[in-house]
């Protein structure tokens, strides 16, 4: 049967996807690698949190080792049954979902999903939430000290059950906590992924490097809704959901622009990317990384031809390493 | 389980608002189930994000001709326009392009004690069981009980009638067959005899009314649920229900897409649908 090729959107390219990079005799392939903390990346390109299971659900449709990384399913203390149905939404350009952060726990994760994950020579990062700041502190201790675990992923656009429900993300002290005790608990590389519903996202990003993270990523879902004019019923049982998506890239770009800006630490820049043109505008706005969410749903192989895109493109803009186009936003 | 881009041979309306598309799928039929799916992008502007779940009707293969052609293997979905993305589809003709994700989930399981086999059909819903039907009666008689809201929704009945299914329609309005629903026939069928198995795809209220009787006659039953779909992998946890014996603090959900679509009475928590 025939594979389905790459088909990236990239202006004035007429070759063919080549498979595996597809370099001609007299070429060198371009270096890809980048570094995120501690984590050398075969390629900037990985999964979003949440929209690649734990990685074996899609094992059958890409191969796993043409990706940067492996970025599992938001992780949690004790399993999670998540919200009610209907938790997804499809909207103009994306999707709503409010699936309520359902998990297996880290527990279940450590023992049932990440002997698979140590089998596939690429690195997995661990993403993770806590209620409360002590449930943050002890998922992040079980991760601490597993070799297959390479780097973590902190997600603190949750809120704080034990302080009437403020995001942990949407306060710079609350997130400065999280991140510094996390800090505390784990030596490896932590990410900490940040929410976009917030009026400077910067403050933010500032305070979670000051707490020591290596990384941060964004953006989160923005809180969205959609109603059934019918029923007069929003379409989501939880009301609100998350939107991702394409319709989302143009907000997530200004705020990795925004982010990179202020931090010193690598961007990972997440948000509607669909092809290798839309993560090289988060490379030059400022990203050292890139996560694809929903995308993974509509075309399943859609992180390989992006990492074959930024290929052909470093090859025909004569770019040897990919690093070099990180932050090269041109602004006159 | 493949991604891959092909293109469509026919697309056809078969009656009001109803659709055949045979589309090409080389080596599709290797290790395929009654009862798995498809999920189907659609890439005609303006593209609806998501791809749409739908059963596989039938395959086939069209013979070698003489002018060069060689075999062609090839699916078939039957579908109901319903919104945005199955109008666009109805608007694709042969040698148009389109994504198939497939196949996927779980399907019916054919392995059981012997005895008759009752399939029960409502509207659409007779879309996975014409696979299962032709699977089943290379091992014992099979009987479909077909409801619809009219005769303009009663589809595929001579198909099944051809390989040797008794085939008994009921519609609501009365305009073709006999009138009422078809979970009145099959409580009246049960009570003639119980069958080793009953089969079951269509709207909810009818599966749950199904359920009901199984239950109360102790037949086996066996149902294709739908649910909102992300992903069609197991990957997005937007498509899950309740599984039986789950709770808030052990959750039991089951993913429609991954451990369905098709899933033993037993299997479920039928209390989550009021
Ligand atoms: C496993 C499975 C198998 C199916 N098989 C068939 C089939 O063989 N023939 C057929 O006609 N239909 C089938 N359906 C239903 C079919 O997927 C929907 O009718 C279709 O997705 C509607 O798309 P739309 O854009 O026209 O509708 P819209 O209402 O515009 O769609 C909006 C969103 O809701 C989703 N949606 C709407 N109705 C349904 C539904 N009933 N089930 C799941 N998602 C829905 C769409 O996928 C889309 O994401 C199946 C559903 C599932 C889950
Ligand atoms: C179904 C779904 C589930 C998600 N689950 C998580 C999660 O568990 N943890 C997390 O940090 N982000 C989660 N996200 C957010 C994504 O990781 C990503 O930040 C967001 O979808 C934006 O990227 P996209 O537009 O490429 O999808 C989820 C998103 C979706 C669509
Ligand atoms: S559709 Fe994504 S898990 Fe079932």
């Amino acid at each position: 049967m025939k594979q389905r090729k790459g088909r990236d959107e990239l202006p004035g390219d007429k070759r063919a996807t080549g498979t595996r990079g597809g370099k001609g005799p007299e070429e060198k392939a371009p270096d890809l690698s980048v570094t995120i903390g501690d984590l050398e990346l075969r390629n900037p390109v990985m999964p979003a949190s949440g929209t690649f299971g734990y990685g074996r659900e899609y094992a059958r449709l890409i191969d796993l080792e043409r990706i940067g990384a492996i970025v599992t399913k938001g992780l949690s203390l004790r399993p999670k049954a998540g919200n009610p149905t209907p938790r997804i939404a499809e909207t103009v350009g994306g999707m709503l979902n409010a699936v309520g952060l359902q998990n297996v726990g880290v527990d279940a994760f450590i023992r049932d999903k990440l002997p698979y994950l140590e089998g596939i020579a690429t690195p997995v990062i661990a993403n993770f939430f806590g209620n409360t700041l002590e449930e943050y502190g002890e998922v992040a201790a079980r991760l601490a000290d597993l070799p297959g675990v390479a780097a973590v992923e902190v997600n603190i656009s949750c809120p704080n059950v034990k302080q009437g429900g403020i995001v942990f993300g949407t306060d710079p002290q609350a997130a400065h906590a999280v991140v510094s005790l996390v800090r505390r608990r784990i030596a490896k590389t932590m990410i900490v992924k940040l929410t976009p519903n917030i009026t400077d996202i910067t403050v933010i990003a500032r305070a979670v490097e000051e707490a020591g993270a290596d990384a941060v990523s964004c953006i989160n879902t923005l809180t969205g809704m959609s109603i059934d004019i019918h029923s007069r019923r929003s379409r989501l049982a939880n009301v609100t959901g998350g939107l991702s998506g394409p319709a989302i890239m143009p907000v997530a770009l200004r705020m990795v622009y925004q982010v990179a800006r202020q931090v010193r630490i690598p961007v990972i820049g997440i948000g509607g990317i669909c092809s290798a043109g839309d993560a090289l505008q988060f490379l030059i706005a400022g990203a050292t990384a890139v996560q694809v969410g929903s995308a993974n749903f509509v075309e399943p192989g859609v992180m390989v031809s992006i990492a074959d895109g930024l290929a052909r493109f470093c090859r025909e803009q004569g770019i040897d390493y990919i690093r070099e186009l990180i932050g090269s936003l041109v602004v006159d | 389980m493949k991604d891959f881009n092909t293109t469509i041979l026919s697309n056809q309306e078969i009656s009001p608002g109803f659709f055949r598309m045979r589309v090409l799928a080389p080596g599709f039929e290797e290790g395929l189930l009654p009862g798995q799916f498809v999920m189907m992008r659609i890439q005609r502007n303006p593209a609806p994000f998501l791809r749409r779940p739908f059963c596989i009707f039938r395959t086939g293969s069209l013979p070698a001709e003489c002018d060069g052609l060689a075999v062609r293997e090839y699916l078939e979905l039957l579908y109901k326009v319903v919104g945005q993305g199955t109008a666009i589809m109805a608007t694709l003709h042969g040698g148009d392009r389109v994504d198939i994700l497939g196949p996927l989930g779980h399907g019916f399981d054919v392995d059981f004690g012997a005895g008759e086999a009752i399939l029960v059909a409502g509207g659409i819903g007779v879309a996975p069981l014409f696979m299962l039907g032709e699977t089943l009666i290379r091992q014992r008689r099979v009987e479909l009980l077909l409801g619809a809201r009219c005769r303009e929704e009663v589809l595929a009945v001579t198909e099944f009638e051809r390989q040797g299914i008794e085939t008994y329609v009921s519609t609501d309005d009365g305009s073709l067959g006999r009138k009422g629903l078809v979970t009145e026939v099959l409580e009246q069928r049960l009570k003639e005899g119980t069958p080793a198995a009953v089969m079951a795809c269509g709207p909810l209220p009818m599966l749950k009314e199904i359920h009901r009787i199984c239950n109360s006659y102790g037949v086996p039953l066996q149902v294709s649920l739908e649910s909102l779909m992300g992903c069609g992998v197991g990957a997005c946890l937007g498509c899950v229900i309740k599984g039986a014996g789950h709770s808030e603090q052990s959750p039991r959900q089951l993913t429609v897409c991954e451990d369905g679509p098709v899933f033993r009475d037993g299997d479920i928590d039928w209390s989550q649908w009021p």
